[in-house]
């Protein structure tokens, strides 16, 4: 006799349900959808789906569903056609903060998705796209960190009066040549307090009395990790330009960034608009001018410039610029500790620092502005022909009141909230000077090539898994058929784990699966042979069925663990496409591993564990 | 349905010793060619850029390689790709090139301006510092799997049957490289990973052989080491046939229906299940054999409350010595 308790069944059972579940978006398809997200990545207002929905409504296009999320709306439409109609519609009525990109959404039923069930994400490789791998120049960033550092301990010692001989840059720290061991002690004095991110030391020159100067290793660290970041948030900025429905921008390693495109072809245009530049400049308010009647008559006052703010309404500013985007250190939103209420920090270098302690003290009471300048490229066409050319956007991003004289680091408050603050501070920073970026690995791969892998990967998947059933059928009748049942569990298994574990199926990956097929049976192979090989030797049916399925145990059980050490090292150290592979290796030895023994010995226990008496075992 | 009869009994290890011969002959032609032909890296490990290209008709490579010549290339390759109207462009990293990533650019403009419908098909550029990465990772990767299952299989079995495992792995590795070498097809990532595959395969077959080899060791009272092992290969031999088959046949749909880009990796393994299949019975079990396995290494171990005083006395000689 040989039956399984209930409960094995019962996990059976949920597992292959829940399985099925998760396989089952896979085979929905996709909905034609317009993607609305905001151009710098701030959230959504929740009133969007009414004005979008009004919009569509008076050029009579219907939607299917809007799907809200702060990062973004999806517009599901019927067809193609109307999912143009919609995005071209939908550019030229909302303003230029939002990017109107064309995605697929997902069609699957309302239920499947209540469960958070998704289907798999395809590979750049699958769906076609760009990815790029940028390598952040730290030696450059640090470079640049320490001439900032240089100039402002020109101005510390100015400021107290120290004739210097030079200060400058020694490699990897700062080197001031003073004249008297008194004025060396001093100037150590006076730096130590003004700059405490610097580690100092006295050293003797030839002639000189020398300070040696680098920065404390904790802040270099934290300066190149802000670069990065920096670097990243421009980027992201970059990429909402282009329009891009799902982008990937992640960091890799310490000094590097992934930036995955899906969909985009044209590299070029995609390499110019990473490479576009953004930066800030602070501008005192022209508080005596009114902004309206310079914007109505035209006529702007000569020491001034008319410039918009994000909510459209005219500002003046005067034309000179007190510190720009080269002079901001860093830029962080936080909480004021005074009044608990948002603000964001700013650091500006010396030379920044001294210009707007001069500002500030002058204007105590008036306001300050932050102009945000992009060079955004475009492509335009003329007579038929592309043009790219870029174009210069200048946005009033803050203009807050100067309560106090300040230098080098001030705060802004009077934010209206948290969300605000972040968002100017991002702002401020992707305008700061980054640190300069090159593309080290470049993949493209065009859609027609993305189609034929999907359609060259599948084919292949299905061909090796038909080939397989059908030796199985023949060599092993009744068992090879539960064999069979296990096989396609275990497809659907791996798909639904990849679906749940929102892991992207790459060709590579698809090459995982088949190998999968081809070796999940290896498991149902060994058990039988043994059950052929127990029956040989006179077992009852029965018998051998047990002793099949015990004996052969431990020895797949080390088979497959070793496999999957070999899979798991290919996940550790293997990038790009050989994770891919790894990642679908390693989830099918686990799924045949169940589906193989589990799995079949419920079924075959159901075949042939209830009868008394077995007479012959068809295998 | 049998393949092999009940009572196969094939004398696998009376030929031990021309398997050896035979395997040392390929191993030495395969690292004479590894040696004066080298590997045919491809661009994630040279470094470099490729652009493929889908022509509307079969392309002429000639009026191809003249239109990069004349946008100002020297040192190049235009190959096809599967079909006549795919064309591969491979452009090898320059020094003095900063701006690598553009060479794409300028080489698809160069061919669009000479013939208006090509299809883009993929571009790829790996720096030299990548390049540099990815072969150094690869080795890694192979090196740290293998010391995996060394310890593994040490836990498990014995460390003799790890060693053998190991010899067998390393063998195979060298085998599959030093043909894929004489047969100078392009060494790439995806290639790598199946040599890993390879590695977890020709592993898994010789376990399953081990497996039987340690169970033969404990129930059978007679027999030599040799004969045992002979024993155990032949139960097996109708899994490792089956396993084989049902592998091969997905690797063969995967090589035939795959696509050009997974052609390289089907293809090496698809010579990694034949080598890893043979490699488990000759390299994996004579390697056992030689070191010297023996029914005392694979009896269960004793409880912990049996001192190790009656242990030395069942021991026999040759064994007391190495131990001492």
């Amino acid at each position: 006799m040989n039956r399984f308790p209930p409960w094995k069944y019962a996990l059976l059972i949920i597992v292959l349900g829940v399985g099925l579940v998760y396989a089952l978006p896979n085979i929905f398809g996709d909905d034609p959808a317009v993607q609305i997200s905001s151009i710098r990545g701030f959230e959504l207002e929740q009133d969007m789906v009414t004005r979008v929905e009004g919009i569509l409504e008076t050029h009579g296009i219907e939607s299917r569903a809007i799907d809200f999320e702060p990062q973004r709306m999806l517009v599901r439409l019927d067809n193609v056609d109307s999912q143009s109609r919609a995005a071209d519609i939908l550019r030229d009525e909302l303003d230029e903060d939002y990017v109107v990109a064309l995605n697929l959404a997902p069609a699957t039923p309302g239920w499947i998705r209540m469960l958070r069930a998704e289907p798999m994400v395809l590979g750049l490789d699958l769906q076609g796209g760009v990815h790029f791998l940028m390598q952040v120049d730290m030696d450059t960033a640090r470079t640049q960190q320490l001439e900032r550092f240089v100039t402002s301990v020109r101005n510390v010692l100015r400021d107290e009066t120290l004739r210097y001989r030079s200060v400058r840059i020694d490699r990897n720290a700062i080197v001031a040549e003073l004249r008297s061991p008194e004025d060396r002690e001093t100037a150590m004095r006076v730096i130590a307090r003004e700059l405490d991110e610097l580690v100092l030391e006295s050293r003797d020159g030839s002639e000189t009395f020398n300070v040696r100067a680098t920065i404390d290793e904790d802040i270099l660290e934290e300066l190149q990790h802000t670069a990065l970041r920096q670097n990243i948030t421009t980027l992201r900025n970059r990429v909402n330009e282009l329009g891009v429905s799902e982008p990937i921008i992640q960091q890799q390693g310490a000094d590097r960034i992934v930036v995955q495109l899906p969909g985009v072809q044209d590299t070029a245009q995609a390499k110019r608009v990473l490479g576009s530049t953004a930066t800030v400049e602070y501008r005192g308010v022209d508080e005596q001018n009114d902004p309206h009647e310079a914007h109505r008559t035209g006529r702007v006052p000569a020491q001034s410039r008319l410039y918009f703010m994000r909510d459209g309404s005219p500002i003046l500013l005067s034309r000179t610029v007190i510190a720009s985007g080269d002079n901001l250190v860093n830029a962080q939103a936080g909480f004021d500790q005074q009044t608990g209420q948002p603000n964001v920090v700013v650091s500006l270098d010396g030379v920044g620092a001294r210009r707007m302690l001069e500002h500030t003290s002058q204007n105590v009471g008036n306001r300050m502005g932050v102009v945000f300048i992009e060079h955004r490229p475009e492509v335009e066409e003329v007579d038929g022909e592309e043009v790219h050319t870029t174009r210069r956007v200048e946005e009033v991003i803050s203009a807050a009141v100067t309560r106090e004289p300040f230098g080098g680091r001030f705060q802004t408050t009077g934010l209206g909230s948290a969300t605000e603050a972040s968002q100017l501070a991002m702002l401020l920073r992707a305008g700061a000077l980054a640190a300069p970026m090159q593309i080290i690995e470049e993949r493209t791969v065009g859609p027609s090539l993305g189609q034929d892998n999907i359609d060259q990967g599948f084919r292949s998947v299905i061909i090796g898994f038909i080939l397989v059933l059908i030796i199985m059928a023949v060599y092993y009748k009744t068992f090879g058929l539960v064999a069979n049942l296990a096989l396609t569990a275990n497809l659907v298994l791996i798909v639904a784990l990849l679906s749940m574990l929102g892991a992207t199926l790459t060709l590579p990956g698809i090459a995982g699966i088949v190998l999968t097929v081809g070796m999940a049976v290896d498991a149902n192979v060994l058990i039988y042979e043994r059950i052929r090989e127990e029956l040989r030797n006179g077992n009852t049916p029965q018998s051998a069925i047990r002793a099949g399925y015990e004996k052969a145990f431990s020895t797949i059980a080390d088979a497959n663990v070793t496999t999957l050490i070999a899979a798991i090292v290919l996940f550790m150290f293997g990038t790009g496409p050989i994770k891919g592979f790894a990642v679908t290796l390693s989830l099918g030895i686990v799924t045949s591993m169940f589906t193989a023994i589990i799995g079949t010995r419920g079924v075959v226990n159901l075949i042939y564990g209830r009868k008394k008496r077995v007479k012959a075992l068809a295998i | 349905m049998d393949i092999i009869k009940a009572n196969t009994n094939i004398n696998f290890m009376g030929q031990r010793k021309l398997a050896l011969v035979i395997s040392a002959i390929i191993l030495a032609i395969g690292v004479a060619s590894l040696l004066t032909r080298g590997i045919n890296f491809g661009l994630d490990f040279t470094g470099g850029t490729l652009i493929e290209v889908a022509y509307p008709a079969a392309a002429d490579l000639g009026e191809v390689r003249q239109a990069l010549t004349d946008a100002g290339f020297d040192d190049f390759t235009v190959q096809t790709f599967g079909t006549a109207r795919e064309v591969v462009v491979r452009i090898p990293v320059d020094q003095a090139e900063e701006t690598g990533a553009d060479l794409s650019t300028v080489v698809l403009n160069a061919l669009s301006a000479q013939e208006p419908d090509i299809d883009m098909r993929r571009v790829e550029f790996v720096g030299p510092q990548i390049g540099q990465e990815l072969a150094e990772q690869g080795g890694l990767a192979m090196l740290f799997a293998l010391f995996g299952i060394l310890l593994y299989v040490s836990f498990r079995f014995q460390w003799r049957f790890a060693v053998g495992a190991v010899a067998a792995l390393v063998h195979d590795v060298l085998l599959v490289v030093g043909l894929l070498s004489i047969l100078q097809i392009n060494f790439d990532l995806t290639v790598v990973a199946a040599l890993l595959a390879v590695i977890g395969y020709s592993l898994n077959d010789t376990i399953v052989l081990y497996d039987r080899l340690r169970e033969n060791f404990r129930i059978k009272r007679k027999g030599t080491p040799v004969e045992l092992c002979n024993l155990s290969i032949n139960q097996m031999l109708a899994r490792t046939l089956m396993t084989s088959l049902t592998t091969l046949m997905v690797l063969m749909a995967l090589f035939y229906f795959g696509g050009e880009i997974i052609h390289a990796f089907a293809f090496t393994l698809i010579l990694g299940v034949i080598v890893g299949t043979y490699s488990s019975i000759y390299i994996a079990g004579n390697a056992a054999i030689v070191l010297g396995v023996s029914k005392q290494d694979l009896m269960p171990v004793q409880k912990e409350g049996a001192d190790d005083q009656p242990e030395t006395e069942i021991l026999p000689e040759r064994f007391r010595n190495r131990e001492a």
